[in-house]
C-alpha cells in the first residue's frame, strides 16, 4: 500500500506534529519505502491466529481498590513550562 | 583501574587496595580527558557521584556494605533521575529534569553504585546507530570513524573506552546487543517483564526492556540480579523469584544443545563476522555442546512486524509531549493547536516524526486490520518459532549483526538501517531473553556472538556466556583509544 502526500499530511494533523507541503513531500518517499518493506505481512496467511499484544500473554492484574498516591502537585509542576495557581497554562480555548 | 571488571573492583574496594573515591575521581577524570573524543556522555553528574563515593567508602568502613557498594556505572538517559536532566537524546526533553527515580535506578543506589552520568543514545532510543541524538552521535572507541550501534550506544561506548566497568541499556529492538557486538562488550536482554520499566521512557510497551552492559557476563549477571524484580508500579513486570544469577555462572556445558538458525546465516551475513561466529561455536563443541540446525521459518518477517507494532506504540506513547505539562514548548503559540504542532515539529528529530507518522497512518481508519491487526498475528507465529527451537535445543546461537560497526554516515537510507537489526528484532517480539558476547574481529571492528534462550532463562543464558569467558580473551581485548591514561 502506497502512501501519498494527502495521507501524509492527514498522519501528520492526526498526531499533531506540524509539517509543511514541501517537508511532507520529502517523507512521501522514505514513508513508502517502510510501507512497501512492511507489506511483505500481507502474503503470509494469518487465518484463525489470534493477534500476540504481550509477549507472555499476560493479562492486567487487579489490586485492591485504595489510595496509593498522594497528591504531589507543586513537585510534579515545577517541570512544566508555564503553569499558574496550580493549573497547567495553556493558550485561551473558549473565547 | 579501568581495566579492571565490576567484579575486580568490587574485590578491590572490599580488600581496601582503594576507595570507592579514589575509583570514581579516577573515572571521572577519564571521562573529562576523553569524552570530547567520544561523546557518550549527555550528563556527566561528577559532584553527586562523589558523595555517594563518599556515603559508600563511609558505609563499607562501619561494615554495612550492599552488593554494588562504591562501584562506578553509567545510565542510558532514558532511565529518570530525581534532579538529574533525563532528555531521552531529544530536544523534547532537553530541558526535563525528572521529579523522581525509574526504578532500576532506585535498585541500583540501595546497592550502593554510584553513578557518574548519562549516557547519549538515539533520540527516543530509535536508532541503529547512535546517529539520531540531539546531542551529536557517538564515536566506537575502537574505530572513531565507525559508529558504536545503537541505540544504547553511548553506553556500549562508555564501558569499552573504559570510563565506566558498566552502565545499563534498554532493548527494544537490539539496542543493547547491537551496540554490545559492535563496542566488543557483553550486554544482555532480559526476558520481557524481567526487569521494572517503571520511569524508564516509553519507546514500544509491549518490546522495551531494559538490562546490563558491562565487560563480562559474569558483571551482567551482578547488575540484573540487582535490577530485576517484580514492580508494583510496573504491571508489566513479572511476579517470579529473581534467581542468584552469579552463583549460577559454573554450569558444566556438557550436553548442552545448541541450534543454529539456518536463517542468521543467511544471504547478507559478512564473511568475517561469520568466519568469528562459527569459530566461537567450535569453542563450545570442544566444552562439550552439541550443535545441530534449526530453523525460525519467519525470521524475514519480523522487521516487516516490528515497523508495524514499534512505531504504533511510539505514535501513541509520545503523545504526551504537547508543551503542556513537561518538556520543550515553542515560542509564543497562536492558539492549542499551534502550540500542540508547533512544538512537536521543533522538539523531535526526523527519525523520531517519521515513526510517529508510520505509527499514525497505520493506526488510523482503514488501516488498523491490514496493518497492525496483521502484525500482531505474525508476532504470535515468530514467538511460535522460537517455542518449537526450545523444543529441540537448549539455546540459539548466531551473529548478534550481519556485519560489524559501519561508518558514520553511511547507512543514509532508513530502510536499510532497519535491516541491520535482523538477527535481534524477533527476541524482543517474542520476548526471550539474548546476550551479545564478543567474539572476535573483522578487521579491527569487534564482533558479537548473540544467544538466545527461553522465557526466563537468563541465569542458563549468562552461565553459558560465562563458559565461554572463561576459556576465551575476547572479552579482554581494549581499544587503543584511551590506553595511554592509566
Amino acid at each position: 500500500m502506497a502512501i501519498e502526500h494527502a495521507d501524509v499530511l492527514r498522519a501528520a494533523h492526526l498526531a499533531r506534529v506540524g509539517l509543511g507541503e514541501d517537508e511532507a513531500t520529502g517523507y512521501v518517499d522514505d514513508l513508502s519505502r517502510i510501507l512497501e518493506m512492511v507489506d511483505q505481512l500481507q502474503a503470509v496467511d494469518t487465518q484463525g491466529i489470534a493477534p500476540l499484544a504481550h509477549p507472555l500473554d499476560a493479562t492486567q492484574r487487579l489490586r485492591p481498590d485504595e489510595v496509593t498516591e498522594h497528591n504531589q502537585r507543586e513537585r510534579f509542576q515545577a517541570c512544566a513550562p508555564v503553569t499558574e495557581g496550580g493549573l497547567y497554562l495553556v493558550p485561551r480555548v473558549v473565547e | 583501574m579501568h581495566d579492571k571488571t565490576l567484579t575486580e573492583l568490587a574485590a578491590g574496594l572490599r580488600a581496601g587496595e582503594f576507595s570507592s573515591r579514589e575509583l570514581c575521581q579516577s573515572a571521572l577524570d577519564r571521562i573529562q580527558r576523553l569524552d570530547g573524543d567520544l561523546n557518550s556522555f549527555i550528563s556527566v553528574t561528577a559532584e553527586q557521584a562523589l558523595a555517594d563515593a563518599d556515603a559508600a567508602d563511609q558505609a563499607r568502613a562501619s561494615g554495612d556494605a550492599a552488593a554494588l557498594a562504591g562501584l562506578p556505572l553509567a545510565l542510558k538517559d532514558i532511565f529518570c533521575t530525581q534532579g538529574v536532566r533525563t532528555s531521552c537524546g531529544s530536544k523534547m526533553l532537553d530541558s526535563f529534569v525528572a521529579p523522581y527515580d525509574a526504578t532500576v535506578v532506585e535498585k541500583i543506589r540501595q546497592a550502593g553504585g554510584v553513578s557518574l552520568g548519562k549516557t547519549n543514545m538515539d533520540e527516543f532510543a530509535m536508532g541503529s546507530s547512535n546517529e539520531n541524538s540531539f546531542y551529536g552521535p557517538v564515536k566506537n572507541p575502537w574505530d572513531l570513524s565507525a559508529v558504536p550501534g545503537g541505540s544504547s550506544g553511548g553506553s556500549a561506548a562508555a564501558v569499552a573506552a573504559g570510563l565506566v566497568p558498566a552502565a545499563l541499556g534498554t532493548d527494544t529492538g537490539g539496542s543493547i546487543r547491537q551496540p554490545a557486538a559492535f563496542c566488543g562488550i557483553t550486554g544482555l536482554k532480559p526476558t520481557y517483564g524481567r526487569v521494572s520499566r517503571y520511569g524508564m521512557v516509553a519507546y514500544a510497551s509491549s518490546l522495551d526492556q531494559g538490562g546490563p552492559m558491562a565487560r563480562t557476563a559474569a558483571d551482567c549477571a551482578l547488575l540484573l540480579e540487582t535490577i530485576a524484580g517484580h514492580d508494583v508500579r510496573d504491571s508489566t513486570s513479572v511476579a517470579r523469584v529473581v534467581p542468584d544469577y552469579s552463583a549460577e555462572l559454573d554450569t558444566s556445558l556438557a550436553g548442552l544443545k545448541i541450534g543454529l538458525p539456518k536463517e542468521y546465516f543467511g544471504d547478507g551475513l559478512d564473511p568475517e563476522v561469520e568466519t568469528a561466529v562459527r569459530e566461537a561455536i567450535k569453542v563450545y563443541e570442544s566444552l562439550g555442546a552439541k550443535v545441530c540446525e534449526v530453523s525460525l521459518p519467519h525470521t524475514h518477517l519480523a522487521i516487516p512486524a516490528y515497523y508495524v507494532i514499534a512505531p504504533a506504540e511510539a505514535s501513541s506513547n509520545l503523545s504526551r509531549y504537547d508543551g503542556v505539562r513537561f518538556g520543550h514548548r515553542c515560542e509564543d503559540p497562536t492558539d492549542l493547536e499551534d502550540l500542540y504542532k508547533r512544538t512537536r515539529a521543533e522538539g523531535f528529530g526526523e527519525e523520531v516524526k517519521r515513526r510517529i507518522l508510520i505509527g499514525t497512518h497505520t493506526l488510523s481508519e482503514g488501516f488498523f486490520d491490514a496493518y497492525y491487526l496483521k502484525a500482531q498475528q505474525v508476532r504470535r507465529l515468530i514467538r511460535q518459532d522460537f517455542l518449537d527451537a526450545f523444543d529441540e535445543v537448549d539455546v540459539l546461537m548466531g551473529p548478534t549483526a550481519p556485519t560489524p560497526a559501519f561508518d558514520l554516515g553511511a547507512q543514509k537510507d532508513p530502510v536499510s538501517m532497519y535491516l541491520q537489526d535482523i538477527y535481534t528484532i524477533a527476541v524482543n517480539l517474542a520476548g526471550i531473553p539474548g546476550i551479545s558476547v564478543p567474539a572476535g574481529f573483522a578487521g579491527n571492528r569487534p564482533v558479537g556472538l548473540q544467544v538466545l534462550a527461553p522465557h526466563f532463562a537468563e541465569a542458563q543464558l549468562l552461565g553459558v556466556a560465562h563458559q565461554f569467558q572463561q576459556a576465551t580473551d575476547w572479552h579482554l581485548k581494549r581499544p587503543a583509544f584511551g590506553k595511554e591514561m592509566a
